[in-house]
């Protein structure tokens, strides 16, 4: 009893903060997205689905599409470009691993606005790529790098790509090596055993980072913003607007009930997967 | 196990270098003396010397350091405790998911949840808000990062001192918390660093007085009005102190990096 007592007065405090500070906001923005939008920018507190039958309309359902193509985009390339980067640190000597997962993780927890800023002069019409392509006379005008599709996924493979490293590295380091080495015993080639072994194996740290970069992206404002230049609607910036913009804290309220949504199935596909090749051995985390 | 391939560790040298050329172009134009990002016109560090007379800024730094260090240390103590009882009662998915859904959560959401909240309350806002606001992702950064520090801890220990007759308090004084130390500093310094580089939370639940401006918040309005030499230098000085902070905190924590 008395150990219960303590865990509680240990877990208590946080746990209340949490609650209090984000599960209470939480719900209740979740309790305004059935509410009517007051006239003059307050919340009425008549019942109404009307939010989320106008989040379903052709604008706003194209760009929730709009958002999870770019997201999902964003999220193939990281997974095609971190993949290999991190199976080539795990067969890296042990002491050189630790220091290039630092290298790559840096960047990561470093600012956000000023990452995406970088691209800015990187992109932009007169900026270094434009100048370095123009001056070897690859291109005679300038290209449109800045303010579209390619800008914005570029950005978003650029945040989120040293987690997507970390979360496979980490699922390799997990891999039992003995079984890649039956399998090479075994007669089967590097591809085979990479194919049959290796990736089914480490599924959770692919699945564990392709839910990140997929939730973050789908969910950003600031990438679309900066680098999609205000052409480029995302769910963040049209959740942005009903906030500060338009006053429609409801309909902003329902979509972020749906960006929600949207994540929750999402982690809980990552803990099946997570689940299903941990087995028993492990409880599925995500 | 496979050779180590040639072309793995090619794509890995890419890697790194698509990760810091963005990083290093910004870090060398700072100190371009006609800040232009095109030509090459000089060493200067004028630019930086612009930065230090600019009284907005300055400020904004300044609000910053208030809002990191309180959130911070709101952080460090609860998420410590936080991360000691769910270690040792191991409690359900509820809990679980309480703790991790504040790094996952977009923030544009927590954002307006915030914002939504304290306008119900008739919370005035302004900088203690942003310091409310910070410690809900903080407290959850440090318990992570202490649970993985524990995941290794011999419990034991704190039985025998408290068979010898040691209090709770004297034993966490004596024998856990110096056992732990490395994760709770590290912890600390990952969340100093995620509230000085935090802005949309910031800017959500900052109100409209500019007494509550945040660096973050006055980059990006420097930003929106486009690539200035200015903001290069800042980003200079912000960069290397995140890099520096965030380096002490892995030496502080050698498996800071692990999940």
């Amino acid at each position: 009893m008395r150990v219960r007592v303590r865990d509680w007065l240990l877990m208590g405090p946080g746990l209340g903060w949490l609650a209090l500070f984000m599960v209470v906001p939480c719900a209740l923005v979740f309790a305004n997205a059935f509410f009517e939008r007051g006239t003059y920018g307050g919340i009425d507190y008549n019942f109404t689905l009307e939010n989320f039958t106008r989040a379903a309309e052709p604008v706003y359902a194209t760009i929730f599409l709009g958002s999870a193509r770019i997201a999902l985009m964003a999220t193939a390339i990281a997974l095609l470009v971190g993949y290999p980067a991190a199976f080539a640190i795990s067969r890296q000597p042990a002491r050189r691993q630790m220091a290039l997962l630092v290298l790559v993780m840096l960047p990561f927890w470093s600012n956000y606005l000023i990452r995406t800023y970088a691209w800015m002069v990187l992109l932009n019409r007169e900026g270094l790529i434009n100048k370095a392509l123009t001056g070897i006379g690859a291109i005679a005008e300038p290209l449109a790098l800045l303010y579209n599709e390619f800008a914005v996924v570029t950005g978003l493979v650029y945040n989120y790509l040293p987690f997507v490293v970390l979360a496979i590295y980490s699922a390799l380091q997990r891999l039992d090596p003995s079984l890649t080495e039956a399998s090479r015993d075994l007669g089967a080639g590097a591809w085979t055993t990479f194919a049959r072994i290796t990736l089914p194996l480490t599924a959770p740290g692919i699945a564990a980072g392709a839910v990140f970069v997929f939730v973050l992206s789908i969910g950003n404002f600031i990438t679309p913003d900066l680098l999609g230049g205000g052409r480029m609607q995302m769910i963040g910036n049209l959740i942005y607007d009903q906030f500060l913009t338009a006053r429609d804290w409801p309909f902003g309220a329902a979509l972020s009930f749906i960006l929600i949504a949207i994540m929750m199935a999402l982690l809980f596909g990552q803990a099946v997967i997570a689940g299903r090749v941990h087995g028993q051995r492990e409880p599925a985390h995500a | 196990m496979p050779e180590r391939s040639r072309l793995l560790d090619m794509h890995l040298g890419a890697v790194l270098a698509f990760l810091y050329v963005p990083i290093a172009v910004l870090m060398v134009l700072s100190f371009n003396r006609a800040g232009l990002p095109t030509a090459w016109t000089g060493f200067s560090v004028k630019w930086y010397g612009a930065l230090a007379g600019n009284g907005r800024i300055l400020g904004a730094a300044w609000n910053t350091l208030i809002v990191a260090f309180f959130s911070t240390a709101i952080a460090t103590v609860l998420g410590t405790l936080l991360a000691l009882g769910v270690e040792q009662k191991k409690p359900g998915a509820a809990v679980e998911a309480t703790m991790f859904a504040p790094m996952i959560i977009p923030d544009i959401v927590l954002a307006i949840a915030l914002l939504s909240f304290f306008t119900a309350l008739d919370f005035t806002l302004g900088l203690h808000s942003i310091i409310v606001s910070h410690a809900v992702f903080n407290i959850a950064f440090v318990a992570a990062v202490v649970r993985a520090r524990l995941r290794n801890f011999d419990w034991s220990l704190v039985e025998v001192s408290r068979d010898l007759g040691a209090g709770p308090v004297t034993t966490f004084r004596r024998i856990t918390l110096p056992l732990i130390a490395p994760a709770v500093v590290a912890g600390a310094l990952l969340a100093f660093t995620l509230s000085v580089d935090e802005f949309i939370i910031a800017y959500f639940t900052a109100g409209a007085g500019p007494g509550s401006t945040t660096l973050p918040m006055q980059i990006y309005a420097m930003i929106r009005f486009g690539v200035t030499p200015e903001i290069n230098a800042m980003a200079t000085i912000v960069m290397g102190v995140s890099f520096t902070l965030v380096l002490v905190a892995q030496r502080a924590n050698r498996r800071l990096f692990d999940v």
